[in-house]
C-alpha cells in the first residue's frame, strides 16, 4: 500500500514539471499597480530605504521589478 | 518494489520531456509568420527585401511609452531607405492597446496579435522584445527591454543592416 502511494505521489510530483509559468507576453495583469506588495506609498518608500541601507542592495519591487519583468 | 522503480522511471521521462524554450538566434532565418490587422504588408514575407524591425510591445509594458517616441524617429529618418518597423501587439485586449495608441500613435506599421501566436514561434522571453531582420530575411539580432542607453547601439545596428548588400 506504502509502495502504491510513494509511486503515485512520484508520477503526480513529476507531472508538475508540465506545467509552465506564464509567457512574457501574458504577464498583463501583472504590471497593475493593484498587484504590487507596497499599500502605502509612503511607507513602501521607508521600507525599501531601510532594506537598501541595511542589506544594501535595492529595487526589484514596484510594478516593473515584480511581477511584469519590463526592464 | 517493482512498481515504485517503474513510476520512477515514468515520471523521470516525463519531467524531462516537459519542453524547452527556444528564441530565434541571430543567423536564423525568421519564422513566417501572418501581420493581422496590419494595414500594410499582411505576411512577413511580404516584406523580404526591406531591413525589418520587428517590435513586440503591449500597453502594460512602461518600456514601450520610451521606445514608441524613438521607433518613430527611426521609421522617419530611415524609411526612404528601406527600414520597415512592424510594432505587434501583445495585448489581450485590443482596447487597451488602442488606449496606449490614442497617446503614442505609431507612425509605423502596426500588427495585433492576442493570442501571442507569433510571439511563440520568436520565442519571445522578454517585453518589450525587438528583432532585427536584415534584407536576406535572417535574423541579425534580438534584444530585449528598451533603456536609454539601447538607443545609439540600436540606430547603428539598423544603419548597419541598411547599408548592408542583399544577396
Amino acid at each position: 500500500m506504502k509502495k502504491a502511494i510513494s509511486a503515485a505521489c512520484v508520477l503526480v510530483l513529476a507531472g508538475c514539471s508540465s506545467l509552465t509559468p506564464p509567457q512574457a507576453w501574458e504577464k498583463g495583469n501583472l504590471a497593475k499597480p493593484g498587484m504590487t506588495m507596497g499599500s502605502d506609498t509612503l511607507d513602501e518608500r521607508f521600507v525599501q530605504h531601510i532594506y537598501s541601507s541595511k542589506e544594501n542592495a535595492s529595487g526589484g519591487y514596484g510594478v516593473g521589478g515584480g511581477g511584469c519583468g519590463c526592464n | 518494489m517493482k512498481l515504485y522503480e517503474g513510476a520512477l522511471a515514468i515520471g523521470l521521462c516525463w519531467a524531462l520531456a516537459a519542453g524547452s524554450a527556444c528564441a530565434v538566434d541571430a543567423g536564423q532565418p525568421v519564422p513566417q509568420i501572418e501581420l493581422v490587422g496590419s494595414t500594410g504588408a499582411k505576411k512577413l514575407s511580404d516584406l523580404q527585401g526591406k531591413v525589418v524591425y520587428i517590435d513586440f510591445w503591449a500597453s502594460w509594458c512602461g518600456p514601450c511609452r520610451q521606445s514608441f517616441p524613438w521607433m518613430n524617429d527611426m521609421q522617419r529618418k530611415y524609411g526612404a531607405n528601406g527600414l520597415q518597423i512592424v510594432g505587434i501587439n501583445l495585448d489581450a485586449k485590443r482596447v487597451d492597446a488602442d488606449q496606449f495608441l490614442s497617446q503614442l500613435p505609431a507612425q509605423f506599421a502596426l500588427a495585433f496579435d492576442a493570442k501571442g501566436e507569433s510571439a511563440k514561434k520568436f520565442g519571445v522571453k522578454g517585453m518589450p522584445t525587438s528583432v532585427l531582420i536584415g534584407k536576406d530575411g535572417k535574423v541579425l539580432l534580438t534584444h530585449q527591454g528598451f533603456r536609454d542607453e539601447d538607443r545609439k547601439a540600436l540606430e547603428d545596428m539598423l544603419i548597419a543592416a541598411m547599408a548592408a548588400k542583399a544577396n
